[in-house]
């Protein structure tokens, strides 16, 4: 592989992680939410 | 530590997207595609219809995650769909850019995200909305998977009949997100879309022939002829318009629903009847087949949306 196509490997790698973290975080306050709703 | 434990053990094995040779490292928006966010747009909004015609109340927070499951289930269901129809998809010019044909992802990836979707929509439907409308959400992903995608889709040119049942499953289970059980209504609306979907994908079929037939797929136009098609679009269109309008008839809805039914179903005939009357081979003389499919999207859009706001003005 090249050192161009390794620094894009790693760039995609990197975005990709966000996007997860992205979802995890949303995931985490969408139960928040979901208990607050179940116990109101 | 998963991830950098993956390129410490197989750096050779993540090639980059468009790399058809070997394994690949999809980009996020790969994954996004699996999921056929165009479709998931018309599942989404006739499951919002259903949980907005639907008598009762409930959360906003519930009704949201409803129709988030009902979201990710329908990207599931695609991401399987893609998952099993790679080499399909590789032989049609309309899909054969999507992730696994290119080669950007894997199947394997694509079969562990499509089962993550699914069976996560399925469990958060049971734990935070109700029971009913997680069974029925389980019931639509392995209908159009198992019945449209592995069984039915490349033996039978009645594919699409069988296929649109699954993608009539939503406004049922928004409704019974909302009451927990499916009553007369919902069923209507689950009629409505699925004798929506054949003169809908027919009338695309006519004017795209060419690529189902590349594709070996069975479609009426490849199999019975272009006549038979414009045929069979007439003859769906008739329990359409039954069922399109029975809500009114029987009391279920308003003027308002009661209008826009009769209106739309009157143009959606009088198009299926120019397609039934005309005669040309080629896609270039098929305006009325593209005008049918047009307004085949307006007709359901508008039809539901007018559903819905009959019965919270009812209500």
């Amino acid at each position: 592989m090249t050192p161009e196509e390794e620094t894009e490997l790693a760039r995609r790698r990197k975005q990709r992680n966000y996007v997860l973290g992205a979802i995890l975080v949303g995931l985490s306050l969408l139960f928040y939410f979901i208990t607050i709703a179940r116990m109101s | 530590m998963a991830e950098a434990s993956t390129t410490a053990a197989a750096p050779a094995a993540l090639p980059l997207a468009g790399d058809a040779a070997g394994a690949a490292c999809g980009d996020w928006r790969d994954y996004l595609a699996l999921t056929k966010p165009r479709v998931m747009g018309l599942v989404v909004f006739t499951g919002l219809m259903g949980l907005l015609a639907a008598p009762g109340h409930v959360h906003p927070v519930i009704a949201f995650t409803a129709i988030l499951c009902i979201a990710v289930a329908g990207g599931g269901a695609g991401a399987f769909n893609q998952w099993y129809e790679a080499d399909l998809d590789a032989r049609m010019k309309r899909t054969r850019g999507r992730p696994l044909p290119a080669g950007r992802l894997e199947r394997g990836q694509a079969f562990a995200f499509a089962s993550f979707l699914s069976l996560g929509s399925v469990t958060i439907m049971a734990l935070a909305v109700n029971l009913p409308a997680a069974v029925l959400l389980a019931a639509s992903i392995l209908f159009y998977v198992c019945i449209y995608t592995v069984w039915l889709k490349r033996r039978t040119p009645q594919n699409i009949v069988i296929g649109g049942a699954a993608g009539a499953f939503p406004p049922m289970i928004g409704w019974a997100a909302v009451t927990g059980d499916v009553t007369l209504l919902p069923v209507l609306m689950f009629a409505i879309v699925f004798l929506w979907t054949p003169p809908h994908f027919w009338a695309l079929a006519l004017f795209v022939k060419t690529d189902y037939s590349a594709a070996g797929v069975p479609m009426l136009p490849c199999t019975h002829g272009l006549a038979e098609t414009r045929r069979q679009v007439l003859l769906y269109t008739f329990p359409l318009v039954i069922a399109a309008v029975a809500p009114w008839l029987l009391g279920m809805t308003g003027a308002l629903y009661g209008a826009a039914a009769v209106t739309l179903n009157a143009m959606f005939f009088l198009l299926a009847l120019r397609v039934f009357a005309n005669r040309a081979e080629d896609p270039a003389g098929m305006k009325p087949e593209k005008q049918l499919f047009a307004f085949s999207i307006l007709y359901l859009f508008v039809l539901f949306a007018a559903l819905a706001a009959d019965r919270i003005v009812l209500s």
